[in-house]
């Protein structure tokens, strides 16, 4: 019938319907540009990764020969490794556990009705949507040792000593806090919009029964919001440990990962072994310890995920 | 049980009127239905008496007590939304106990409350299933037994039967004017479907526009329409209204009859063109206009199938209706004008 149709056609649109109409042809040619990104710039530096760390690569020499795992026994015995190990840890745990409760609170006042709520939603929305170098460069004049708007503020208002002058990203737990902070100011947004999403998900007519079945707001959230709101929750916790397991950008903006390696994090560290001071095979075994981690997290979480799905 | 009154209620959604000066009074133990096109306030009316929506003016009196300013939980009424509105996450036991478990009631007493409220519905079985496990019809019971568990002052129901299919519809509605009527709690039931109305209602208050335009028994709706929106919103087909000089002459279809089965001393003739006749196995409905009129004055006759004069389309018949059976309405105000409708003050 398709063909029947084609052929009355001019010739010129002839081989146009033919094309659209044939499935076979058609998916692949579909496919294939999404295939193409994951194989060019996902699988192939993957794979280049893990060859290169049971190699003795280094960015000057061209000679390269298998050392088997002596690369991660040489990774592993460093101090900076387990400081960096540790660090990631803390960084997305502490980091996350602050956005989910942030999130949670922004996007049930979002969900409410009130004046200038698309300002609010903007203003919330900004920090994602703005290029994370420029607020960098912003919280890097907040941090400021001398200029630090925080400290200057606490001046005023008498909250902190008239000779304390705290260097938040000179200092090991201070630089540790104000790292954490800016990852929390980044990541809020996004959990926000997916919170506010499922929020929007469950029918008005669950709250109504609820409060006419006489709970109030605390029972109402606690035993039928958040239950309710719990896989679309661990969507948004699983893109935060994701996003902040892998990320760079903030510590390598920030502390370059100092003071003397205190900010480390397992992807500074990698890229500051691999890419600055030369050493590929051991850069790629730095990276490649984030891998199980992730996939262990991934798996978890969609299960989880699975299991509490509901309606 | 408890009376349920609103005092001169509104609710306006900003330039909307849905409710615009409603005075009603559900007597105790009393099954009122709320029946009107959709939009016309009857839900926003019922949310407004849980306590789900803040009045614009006017006060909800509960049992005598003012509740205009509680929160939902602190009415003691139970509602059954058209979606059921069941918790999906918690098996229908947790259903059930849900509001027992929001005032604090002791573990045992929830357990013999909710066995007590299953067996009453015939969900035992369904305890430990999930809401999603369950099909329409059982879903339904299940939000009964949820309002029923707490033994409400007042039930709200919103059109509970609306998302079950026919058949089903029938047999839930007999059980549920059955449940009523052992509790004997007020209830307020929310419908747009006059065939529910007309055979759960103790009375009806028809609704149009945020406002009450009749309120009695079945019979006396059917009956005696206050108004023309009454009598062409109540019946189906609706009642036949026909211009005349300042007002309009009403008659329901069946009682508009062929000459040789109507006639008699007090009855009126029309000569009337048939158009159509629609067969319908209980009924057949005719179509056609009177003739001799100025205006064109489409009507319907509905015959029962034990009326088996000959009706074709296309031919001229004198049809009657008797003198008692017609009802005139003021063409300006649309109000029944010979007294026989009127208020009855049962409002």
């Amino acid at each position: 019938m398709t063909t029947a149709t084609a052929n009355t056609f001019t010739a010129k649109a002839g081989w146009r319907t033919r094309l659209a109409d044939n499935e076979r042809l058609l998916w692949p040619l579909m496919l294939a540009p999404a295939i193409l990104y994951i194989v060019l710039l996902v699988g192939f530096p993957f794979f280049l990764s893990l060859f290169y760390s049971v190699s003795d690569v280094t960015v000057g020499s061209r000679s390269m020969s298998f050392v088997g795992l002596e690369n991660f026994r040489r990774v592993v015995a460093t101090d900076t490794f387990w400081t960096a190990l540790k660090n990631t840890l803390i960084f997305t745990i502490v980091s996350q556990v602050f956005v989910l409760v942030f999130a949670n609170i922004l996007a049930m006042s979002l969900s409410a009705d009130f004046r200038g709520k698309w300002l609010v939603r903007l203003l919330i929305l900004l920090p994602w949507v703005a290029p994370i170098s420029l607020g960098a460069i912003g919280w890097l004049w907040i941090y400021d040792s001398i200029y630090s708007v925080i400290n200057w503020t606490g001046q005023a208002l008498r909250l902190l000593g008239p000779n304390e002058w705290p260097i938040w990203l000179g200092q090991p737990t201070l630089a540790m806090v104000s790292i954490i902070i800016v990852q929390i100011w980044r990541i809020v947004p996004l959990a926000t919009v997916i919170l506010l999403a499922g929020l929007t998900s469950i029918p008005q007519d669950i709250h109504d029964a609820a409060a006419v079945d006489g709970a109030g707001f605390w029972r109402r959230t606690l035993q039928i919001t958040f239950p309710l709101l719990l896989p679309i929750t661990l969507v948004a916790v699983l893109f935060g440990i994701i996003f902040t397991f892998t990320d760079m950008i903030v510590v390598f903006l920030l502390t370059r990962g100092g003071p003397y390696d205190q900010t480390q994090v397992l992807a500074t560290w990698a890229f500051f072994t691999g890419i600055q001071g030369g050493d590929l095979a051991g850069g790629a075994a730095v990276s490649l310890f984030l891998f199980p981690v992730l996939v262990a997290v991934a798996i978890v979480f969609l299960l989880l995920a699975r299991r509490s799905e509901v309606t | 049980m408890a009376t349920v009154e609103a005092r001169h209620i509104s609710k306006h959604f900003d330039e909307v009127r849905a409710v615009d000066g409603i005075d009603l009074l559900a007597r105790e133990g009393e099954f009122l239905v709320l029946l009107g096109p959709s939009g016309c306030g009857k839900t926003t009316l019922m949310r407004l008496i849980a306590g789900l929506e803040q009045p614009t003016a006017g006060d909800i009196v509960i049992d005598g007590r003012v509740v205009t300013d509680l929160p939902p939980r602190a009415r003691n009424v139970a509602m059954v939304f058209q979606s059921y509105a069941l918790y999906p996450h918690l098996t229908v036991a947790k259903n059930i106990s849900f509001p027992l478990r929001a005032v604090g009631m002791q573990r045992d007493a929830i357990r013999k409350k909710v066995e007590w409220a299953a067996r009453m519905f015939g969900i035992e079985r369904f305890l430990d299933r999930k809401p999603r496990q369950l099909s329409g019809g059982e879903r339904q019971r299940v939000a009964l037994a949820r309002a029923v568990v707490r033994e409400p002052v007042v039930f709200l129901l919103d059109e509970p039967l609306s998302n079950l299919d026919a058949k089903l519809r029938n047999s839930a509605r007999d059980e549920l004017k059955q449940f009523q009527r052992v509790l004997a709690t007020t209830t307020i039931y929310v419908t747009h479907d006059q065939a529910e109305a007309m055979g759960l209602g103790d009375r009806i208050a028809v609704l149009n526009q945020g406002k009450v335009i009749q309120i009695g028994t079945p019979q006396e709706i059917y009956g005696k329409p206050m108004d023309t929106f009454v009598a062409t919103f109540i019946g189906s087909p609706p009642m036949n209204l026909v211009e005349e000089g300042a007002s309009y002459v009403g008659f329901r279809p069946e009682a508009f009859l062929p000459r040789e089965v109507g006639s008699s001393e007090d009855s009126v003739a029309f000569p009337f063109r048939v158009t159509r006749v629609e067969y319908l196995g209980a009924d057949r409905l005719v179509y056609g206009v009177l003739e001799g009129r100025t205006a064109e004055a489409h009507v319907i006759s509905k015959l029962p199938n034990n009326i088996r004069a000959e009706v074709v389309a296309g031919e001229r018949y004198d049809f009657v209706v008797r003198k008692r059976e017609i009802h005139r309405f003021d063409r300006n105000s649309g109000r029944h004008i010979d007294g026989r409708g009127d208020d009855d003050g049962n409002r």
